[in-house]
């Protein structure tokens, strides 16, 4: 009788054992998922504006809990919003939108054609050549300030984006008043 | 012929007496157009004149750009003296990209082709000789036509609806152009409906136009064209409700009209078409009404695109008595503006000098939950709730009831015991919804360029590092060679 149990026991535990071998290695999750997802939403221009280096470090900052979801200042709002919407919290603006949307713009006096902007900018948003003044495509820039730190002239610069007939809206009313 | 009822709405004081009994008239030749290059719902057209060309009338100046877009022609003969910003007639008060247009006064047509059967061409011409005028949607939404006819056409639509209604208090300019220029509308009318093979045309035209009604129904005899009378109510001239009204059905919300089968347009919009596909005329002027308490002597006027609405204001008198506000178009829907040397566009409806006793200026008082809002919402909507979720910033609460099918009619501030401004809550939304979707529309392009630019080094590098690699596996070869033939010298030697 004894010896049923031991036997028993045994082959249930060799094969329970083998069972959850075989699923670790076939269904293996490398790192947390929730870390690639939450790159996936940030804008991978690896700025390193948030004071993490590049955009997983962020990522992991953030599904750890240690950075808050407003952490992207290239990102704006529309980030802060889905990483809140991600991360399942309330995403609390009120420290974000303070700066506007910037953009990087290029001084053409005091351009001097030196090549370096565009050599470190994450999304190839600024266009140049040797001895050429550069210009930077608006719709491409995140105003990560890389191309700023390297500029010899101080020529490159982080401009307020203008505001147009096109991305112009009316204020919100009431604003001074007590909800 | 049955009417189906609307719900909600609202009954303003008409004003319409003002300047209703106004013959339009031509407002002379202004020295200086200020044109702008976005007249037009989409993207803005590009100049294909430079500084010191000489244009004459309906000449090309500014051609579509993209799919969404309109042309845009020289209103008079003269020379473009500048290309550059010009304030816009818009709320913001922003500069934008204009052609300015000195007249030689001599006011010489560009040849013009005439068609003497228009009726006689293919749908597609019609189509494109609607886009070649630059022709947009005159009630004010400035929807390229042309783009408009066509996807008609190809979703196939059953009824074209003429929009008559003109139910913004003060605006007398449709009202003028149906009773004095009915015969053409009329052919424009019938234009439209061949240009998209409709099978049922209806005129709707609010009741309070009598003399409207029975001009478009003289000159509608004997055609398919049918003139509906209307109650007079705001907002019938929309584009939802007039088809509300007169089919019974309701576009689907987030939908377009042709979605049921349906096209509207105004009946301005038909007496350009009727000029541009009959005698090859590009869009180049419009009625606008000049009116309100402060000024002398309202008017409807014909004006050139471009004239600075000062001119306008001018030409009758001017004020009785300093305006307290001045908006473009209707006193429910229009913009205000301050600066009067903006210019007249495709869109201007109306010039309004209101008294300080025509507007509303009272300070907002919480709201007392009496729903007036609700019963008020032409689209069935809940203002006061949605007002509240924007007001504590959840938009996405806003949007959940319905935000996006709000119309901005304004019938819920215009009722509000309380004087909220509620359409104000709806626009500052609706703004603020659409600058997030474009940073988001951004963000997804910048990622993908991050990305590539990303592989691309990668790539570099590991080519880099082949080259060198190959370089390398070169380099032992030889010397392996050198040496193995140095070694063969030697045995050689030996």
């Amino acid at each position: 009788m004894l010896f049923a149990a031991v036997v028993s026991l045994t082959i249930l535990g060799t094969v329970f054992g083998l069972l959850l071998g075989v699923a670790a290695r076939y269904l293996k999750v490398e790192g947390n998922p929730l870390v690639a997802e939450l790159e996936q939403l940030l804008p991978g221009s690896q700025c390193g504006q948030c004071g993490f280096p590049g955009c997983t470090g962020a990522a992991q900052a953030l599904a750890d809990g240690s950075a808050p979801v407003t952490l992207c200042p290239p990102g704006g709002r529309a980030v802060v919003q889905l990483l809140a919407d991600k991360l399942g919290i309330e995403a609390d603006l009120s420290g974000v939108e303070e700066k506007g949307p910037m953009i990087a713009e290029v001084k053409e006096e005091i351009c001097i054609g030196c090549t370096r902007c565009f050599k470190v900018c994450p999304t190839d948003a600024i266009m140049g050549a040797a001895q050429q003044i550069h210009v930077v495509f608006r719709e491409a820039c995140t105003a990560c300030g890389k191309c700023e730190e390297v500029c010899p002239t101080e020529s490159i610069k982080l401009q307020a984006v203008p505001v147009t007939l096109q991305s112009w809206y009316w204020n919100k009313p009431m604003a001074g008043e007590a909800v | 012929m049955k009417l189906f009822d609307l719900k909600g709405g609202v009954h303003p004081e008409g004003k319409k007496d003002l300047s209703a009994e106004r013959h339009i008239r031509a407002l002379p030749l202004p020295k200086k157009l200020y044109v702008p290059l976005q007249q037009h719902i989409g993207a803005p057209a590009t100049p294909i004149v430079n500084v010191g060309n000489k244009v004459l009338k309906g000449q090309l100046i500014a051609t579509a750009q993209g799919a969404v877009s309109s042309s845009i022609h020289a209103p008079t003969s003269g020379t473009i003296t500048a290309l550059g910003d010009h304030v816009a007639p818009h709320p913001s008060g922003l500069p934008v990209p204009t052609i300015t247009l000195e007249s030689d006064g001599e006011d010489r047509w560009f040849m013009t082709r005439i068609v003497d059967d228009p009726l006689a061409l293919a749908p597609e011409e019609v189509a494109a000789c609607v886009a070649a005028a630059g022709i947009v949607g005159l009630g004010g939404a400035t929807f390229p036509s042309a783009l408009k006819l066509n996807l008609s056409r190809s979703s196939g639509v059953q009824t074209l609806i003429m929009n008559g209604g003109e139910c913004e208090p003060y605006l007398t300019c449709d009202d003028r152009i149906m009773r004095e220029r009915a015969v053409e509308i009329v052919e424009g009318i019938r234009l439209i409906a061949h240009a998209v093979a409709a099978k049922e045309i209806l005129v709707g035209i609010e009741d309070n136009k009598p003399e409207a009604i029975a001009a478009m129904q003289e000159a509608a005899q004997g055609t398919t064209v049918k003139v509906v009378a209307m109650p007079s109510m705001y907002p019938m001239g929309s584009e939802k409700q007039i088809i509300q009204v007169l089919t019974g059905n309701e576009v689907p919300a987030g939908g377009r009209p042709a979605d049921i089968g349906v096209l509207v347009h105004n009946v301005a919009t038909a007496f350009a078409v009727q000029q541009a596909v009959r005698y090859g005329k590009p869009l180049i002027s419009r009625i606008v009404t000049i009116s309100g308490g402060a000024i002398l002597q309202p008017c409807n006027l014909e004006v050139l695109i471009g004239t600075p609405l000062q001119e306008l204001i001018d030409f009758n008198g001017g004020y009785t008595q300093p305006a307290a506000r001045l908006v473009l178009g209707g006193p429910m829907m229009g913009q205000q503006f301050t600066n009067t040397n903006v210019p007249v566009v495709k869109g201007t409806s109306g010039v309004l000098a209101l008294l300080a006793s025509e507007i509303g200026h009272a300070e907002a008082s919480p709201c007392i939950r009496c729903s007036t809002c609700v019963r008020a919402c032409p689209v069935g909507l809940l203002p006061l709730e949605m007002a509240a979720h924007i007001r504590t910033a959840d938009l996405t609460g806003a949007v959940a009831l319905g935000l996006k099918d709000c119309i901005a009619c304004g019938s819920c501030s215009y009722v509000c015991p309380a004087h909220i401004p509620l359409v104000h809550f709806f626009n500052y939304a609706k703004g603020d919804l659409a600058a997030q979707e474009r940073s988001k529309l951004k963000q997804e392009a910048t990622k993908k360029l991050a990305e590539a630019r990303n592989e691309r080094l990668a790539r570099i590098e590991r080519e880099r590092a082949e080259a060198a690699a190959k370089r390398k596996a070169a380099r032992e070869a030889k010397e392996r060679a050198a040496k193995e033939a140095a070694a063969k010298a030697a045995e050689e030697a030996v």
